[in-house]
């Protein structure tokens, strides 16, 4: 019945076309608003490492104490100091653990005809690779060995891959950084998490992809400064070592804690850490500490623009507008054929079989709307430089899943819509229809 | 076939209630050929869509066929008017957006009916009332005699053992409406029983028995000496 119910809805759409238009370019128009505006918002609120996010924690310690603290809602910093970070590298009480931070290194090209040129980097420890599922195109990451060595080891990416080695396998080669020599010991694959949680303080969620990655220990050997935010609540003093050794925070922890009796656990040491910290006279204050996990982390980091949100919420207003005005086109289709649904039900139609009619012939509505939809979406997407930010708005992109979704919006959305029409449809009395007529 | 005991269908608004029908009965066997006459606002078609299961009664009972029928739900009152019912209404009720084929294969879709069974149901019951050349026809591209005929095809085509005929004749010319009548009497001849409603003596007559209603009552012919004699004169009259 359903191919039959199909082909007398397109009939029943082709006798009134501008009817039809009218409803087809409402939902269109919601249809399209509602997906240009999701399509920045999916890409901003995605879950970069799903199959891990719940098991991926930042602790957050608060060395600063509650004046600062008030500033900031009673939180903690959202970055670590090296002491701290140091301290819990030590205790080593996750599965796995990392501290990272931005560095901004210069790679000197063996090829004399190339110039040295500045490469977003990162200096962490080994255990970053496994803890974040870095995919590798050639060898791996470097091993906890190497951080303690405070090896002249590197890792690279695909590009700089392709830049340097002409997408050759470099694994064991050598690269110039900052006029110093690192043995590759790995290729990354195209990894780009969006947002890119794992520094969404430096990053703001969207930067390019950072290219050289070298061990933690051997960036702070070499005094190799943060490319990042630093802050200070007061003057750290001058120099290097008074510098690291100071309250300024500027660094990143991460922790891999599998179970949440594992985040629990770690929890309670951090509280315990921080109120060590307080007898022994580093902190004049209670503990205050946090832990999130990835997807908490972003949120507390509202790496999600506030544009975003009210634009999306604005659009599915929008469409809601629209589908209430094709709910009002619909119904006046619909009961204008009342005699016919008298006669269908004459005939042997049940309720069932006319709201099966009438919903595949909004389905069918929805469809063409949704086709629409996505022609307007594409124009959209061309619009969305105008309301976000170019590093937000480049996230926007019409992919197949959003090609289907918009196709599954507005055939859903239209279906949802005809419940009342058809409702009313399904309640036309076929006697007094019949008696009338 | 059709049997109604003391059965009652009211109207009710806030301030008034009203009958259509009180303490009605009829009996219908099966074969026959039935014809329902009374005044306007008898209550004729209120019985004729009862009897089709197109409108629930308040009191009484009702079996169709030996089904008591006042407790089924919609889709067994459904079921039943698709496979042992077919409707023939004066204003024809064709579907104007369906072509004729189209139009009688309405009820065996709804029958869940194979394509080819379909096809040759329609064919047949076209040859029938002899529009099979008409079967591409919009309904205003016909006649009126010629859509009356249409809506017979589909009533016959899904083989009912009871067709409720309202005034069938009613929008048709003397000659056309003959023609209908004449198709009446040849489905009932092949075993069909046949309710029609009519305001016309003379239709009423070519029917095997009379069943007259005011007011919401069946009542005996006798006791109504105009229409008595009207139906004699018509029985005089009509060809032989």
């Amino acid at each position: 019945m359903f191919a039959y119910y199909l082909q007398l809805g397109l009939r029943s759409l082709r006798k009134n076309p501008l009817l039809t238009a009218l409803m087809v370019m409402a939902i269109g128009c919601g249809v399209a608003a509602s997906m240009t505006t999701y399509s920045v918002f999916r890409a901003t609120s995605n879950n970069p490492i799903p199959h891990k996010s719940s098991q991926l924690f930042v602790p957050q310690i608060d060395n600063w104490g509650p004046e600062d603290a008030a500033q900031n809602k009673g939180e903690p910093p959202s970055a670590m100091s090296y002491t701290d970070a140091i301290n819990l590298m030590r205790d080593h009480r996750g599965k796995r653990q990392t501290v990272l931070y931005p560095v901004d290194l210069s790679v000197v090209p063996q090829d004399p005809g190339m110039l040295p040129f500045r490469q977003n980097s990162y200096a962490w420890y080994a255990d970053t690779f496994a803890m974040f599922d870095i995919p590798f195109l050639y060898g791996g990451g470097w091993t906890a060995g190497d951080d303690e060595a405070h090896a002249a080891v590197a890792v690279i990416g695909r590009e700089l891959n392709e830049k340097m080695f002409h997408g050759a396998n470099s694994v064991g080669r050598e690269i110039n950084l900052n006029g110093r020599s690192y043995r590759i010991t790995g290729v990354i694959d195209t990894w780009k998490p969006e947002p890119t949680f794992f520094d969404p303080v430096n990053t703001n969620g969207f930067d390019d992809a950072s290219e050289v990655f070298i061990p933690f220990t051997r960036a702070v050997e070499l005094k190799i400064g943060s490319n990042g935010n630093n802050n200070c609540n007061k003057d750290p003093g001058p120099g290097w070592d008074s510098w690291i050794h100071s309250e300024c925070v500027w660094l990143q922890y991460w922790t891999e804690l599998p179970s949440t009796a594992d985040a629990e656990a770690y929890r309670q040491y951090l509280n315990g850490y921080s109120a060590e910290q307080q007898r022994a006279g580093r902190f004049h204050w209670a503990p205050n500490v946090r832990l999130r996990n990835v997807t908490e982390w972003l949120d507390y980091q509202k790496v999600v623009p506030q544009e975003a949100k009210v634009s999306l919420l604005v659009s599915v207003g929008f469409l809601l507008i629209c589908l209430v005005n094709t709910v009002g086109l619909l119904l006046a289709k619909f009961m204008k054929r009342a005699p016919e649904i008298g006669v269908r039900r004459a005939l042997g139609a049940s309720r069932k079989e006319i709201y099966m009619q009438f919903l595949i012939e909004a389905g069918a509505i929805g469809l063409a709307g949704g086709v629409l939809g996505l022609l307007l979406t594409g124009l959209g997407m061309l619009g969305v430089t105008l309301v976000f930010e170019p590093d937000i708005a480049k996230l926007a992109t019409l992919d197949t899943s959003l090609v289907l979704l918009t196709l599954l919006v507005s055939v859903l959305s239209t279906v949802v819509a005809a419940f009342y029409p058809t409702w009313r449809a399904a309640q036309v009395q076929p006697a007094w229809q019949l008696k009338s007529n | 076939m059709l049997k109604m005991t003391h059965l009652s269908k009211v109207y009710r608004t806030e301030v008034v209630e009203t009958y259509a029908l009180r303490d009605f009965n009829i009996n219908v066997s099966e074969g026959e050929f039935v014809a329902v006459t009374g005044p306007s606002g008898s209550g004729k078609t209120t019985f004729l869509t009862i009897a089709g299961l197109l409108e629930t009664f308040t009191g009484g009972q009702y079996h169709l066929d030996g089904v008591e029928v006042s407790n089924l739900n919609d889709n067994e009152r459904s079921r039943i008017r698709n496979e042992k019912i077919g409707f023939i209404f004066q204003a024809f009720n064709l579907i104007p957006d369906l072509n004729v084929f189209d139009n009688v294969e309405v009820p065996l879709r709804y029958r869940g009916m194979k394509a080819p069974e379909r096809k040759e149901r329609i064919m047949n019951a076209l040859e029938r009332v002899g529009l099979a050349s008409r079967s591409k026809h919009y309904p205003a591209e016909l006649s009126g005699g010629q859509q009356q005929r249409v809506a017979i095809a589909r009533a016959l085509a899904g083989s009912p053992r009871l067709l409720l005929a309202d005034e069938p004749t009613g929008n048709l010319d003397t000659q056309m409406a003959r023609g209908v009548m004449e198709l009446l009497e040849e489905i009932h001849r092949e075993g069909a029983t046949i309710v029609m409603v009519t305001h016309d003596p003379e239709l009423a007559a070519r029917a095997q028995r009379n069943v007259h209603i005011i007011d919401g009552q069946v009542v005996d012919l006798a006791e109504d000496p105009r229409f008595h004699q009207a139906v004699h004169a018509a029985r005089a009259n009509s060809p032989a």
